[in-house]
């Protein structure tokens, strides 16, 4: 398939990424070239072919719902940019 | 006395001795680094302080007592900062935990010691990647070290660190020890617990060690290895003693070369000791064996798409909200996610997440990712037939030896495909080694070339064995650099 048209400002908002005009053009010309690479993929026929999301078959591990030591509140909030008492500190998020 | 020079097993028998103690190896290992570290740029850090009080403590009985081990900046160990060489964890992170890894080899008696500057997130071949500091080749200080892991293949190939931890996702164990002189491996996907690593591509992602010899290999993944309940993708397998085979030889091994792999593009230098190596091999009684890898150009392609989209999910976790960087400027919940990741993150880790999200956005993923995976399953495959023919599969490391500063790090698509040997044992989650092989003379320098001995799920032994037979018959692993 011919590489299609990057619409690098949607990407870069799903991507939780704020972009300069320059950074949008640098990186929509960049994925370009590198998704006209991954073309390749094309010279090949795959269909048919299972899909693999790891290289060996991976299965649920399941354990008993018993509690396991964990971090204290203290340590869980130690790297924490802005906390509160015993709570992480966001910004406003309702209206 | 200089015991930064020393691998393990020769510091193991000096410490079971007596003749010297855990707190002599720190302390000349301390002072080789204050030496030698400004100039090669291995270590972002290092707590001697600590280090020595726990060598103080070290039980020279466990079998890695009183050793210290240099660990790569994104494996977390308890009360130490772990950067992954970004700006985002620099300076506002402390690991409030020890990972998996670290646990077990601190069981076996060794001592963190030293954080290793790596590609921000594991991302990039050169090092270059690091928002934190420069790494040099200890070959030829104006060239770069490989990567991910160029601080952990640096500080073992100049001799400023007795072994270290590194991680490897397509490449970043194998291919900056191939480049640095030192052996790289890159163990079963599943062996060894990835709990404590920063997770960049979890399906591919494994922890490593980088030694100064094959033994020390074996010796450092004994006690890397099992099941642990807090990484549910390790396997419940036994563990042999890596050690216990590496002197049996090689006699009747048969060792295959995939013709897809000896391909132009190569560097002389590199297709010549690979060459060699391979006839070496023959005279030590293997045998060697044509093969076919058919899906070997779909291996970039496929690892492009697969990595990033997992990279893109994974660091959807740095939102400046429970650690790392978080912007000062005021705005919405988006604008504070938007402005942090971009604040936080270098030009490369954007690429990768925007390329990752890019193939799994809506309209994209039946095109690039599910396609990606079908591709994956066939080089899986690839390797399945071949390893019915073989025992181990041969190809260099690296398709060049140690590229300049600033050589290929503007060229990303050229970046990646220096991984193109090593990246289809990240897909197939196979065990891979790579151990020194040769040199390159450039503009009248020695640069280190290595060898890549694929074996089959869970056969790093075979591969162990096969390395020690070679390594011990030849000199490479002895050659020291001028630094």
């Amino acid at each position: 398939m011919s590489t299609p048209t990057i619409d690098i400002h949607r990407i870069a908002t799903l991507s939780r990424l704020k972009l300069t005009d320059a950074e949008a053009d640098q990186y929509a010309s960049q994925l370009g070239k590198i998704l006209d690479y991954v073309n390749v993929l094309e010279k090949h026929d795959l269909s048919g072919v299972e899909p693999s999301a790891h290289a060996r078959p991976v299965f649920d591990v399941w354990r008993e719902d018993v509690a396991m030591p964990s971090f204290s509140c203290e340590e869980a909030l130690a790297n924490a940019p802005r906390k509160s008492g015993d709570q992480f500190m966001i910004g406003k998020v309702v209206e | 006395m200089n015991l930064a020079n020393e691998s393990i097993t020769s510091l193991r028998q000096r410490l079971v001795a007596k003749e010297i103690t855990p707190t002599d190896i720190v302390t000349d290992l301390a002072k080789a680094i204050e030496a030698r570290n400004p100039a090669l740029g291995s270590y972002l850090s290092i707590d001697v302080e600590a280090a020595l009080k726990e060598a103080s403590t070290a039980d020279v009985s466990q079998p890695l007592g009183g050793i210290p081990i240099a660990i790569k900046d994104n494996i977390n160990v308890t009360g130490q900062p772990c950067t992954c060489g970004s700006k985002f964890l620099q300076g506002t992170y402390t690991a409030p935990y020890d990972a998996t890894s670290i646990v077990q080899l601190r069981a076996a008696g060794a001592v963190p010691m030293g954080r290793l500057n790596m590609d921000e997130f594991a991302m990039g071949s050169t090092t270059e990647n690091s928002a934190l500091g420069v790494t040099r080749n200890p070959w030829d200080l104006e060239r770069v070290p490989g990567g991910s892991s160029g601080g952990s293949a640096s500080s073992v190939g100049g001799h400023i660190a007795i072994a270290a931890l590194g991680s490897d996702t397509g490449g970043s164990i194998r291919q900056p020890a191939s480049l640095c002189g030192c052996v790289g491996l890159k163990p079963t996907y599943g062996r060894v617990s990835r709990y404590g690593l920063v997770a960049f591509a979890s399906s591919l992602d494994q922890i490593g060690p980088l030694t100064k010899t094959v033994e020390d290999s074996a010796l450092l993944l004994n006690h890397l290895c099992g099941k642990d309940s807090r990484d549910s993708t390790t396997l419940d397998e036994s563990v042999p003693d890596f050690t216990s085979g590496l002197k049996s030889g090689i006699k009747g091994l048969r060792i295959g070369l995939p013709k897809e792999y000896f391909i132009e593009g190569v560097h002389p230098a590199v297709s010549a000791a690979v060459a060699a190596a391979t006839k070496h091999f023959e005279s030590l009684g293997a045998e060697i064996v044509g093969v076919s890898l058919p899906h070997t150009d779909c291996g970039v392609a496929t690892y492009y798409v697969l990595a990033p989209a997992e990279a893109s999910a994974n660091l959807a976790r740095f939102d400046g909200v429970r650690y790392g960087h978080r912007t000062a400027i005021q705005g919405d919940l988006l604008e504070h996610y938007m402005n942090t990741r971009a604040e936080g993150f270098g030009p490369e880790v954007k690429r990768r997440i925007l390329l990752g999200t890019y193939v799994l956005s809506s309209g994209y993923y039946d095109a690039y990712y599910l396609k990606a995976q079908r591709a994956r399953t066939l080089i899986r495959q690839d390797f399945e037939k071949a390893f019915e023919q073989v025992d181990v599969i041969l190809s260099p490391t690296a398709p060049s030896p140690a590229h300049k500063l600033g050589e290929i790090s503007n060229d990303p698509l050229k970046m990646y495909l220096e991984d193109v040997f090593t990246i289809a044992a990240n897909l197939a989650g196979l065990p891979a080694i790579s151990v020194p092989c040769g040199f390159a003379d450039e503009g009248g320098k020695k640069l280190p070339v290595g060898l890549q001995l694929v074996g089959p799920h869970l056969d790093e032994a075979t591969i162990l064995r096969a390395a020690y037979a070679y390594e011990q018959s030849t000199d490479w692993h002895k050659a020291k650099p001028s630094i």
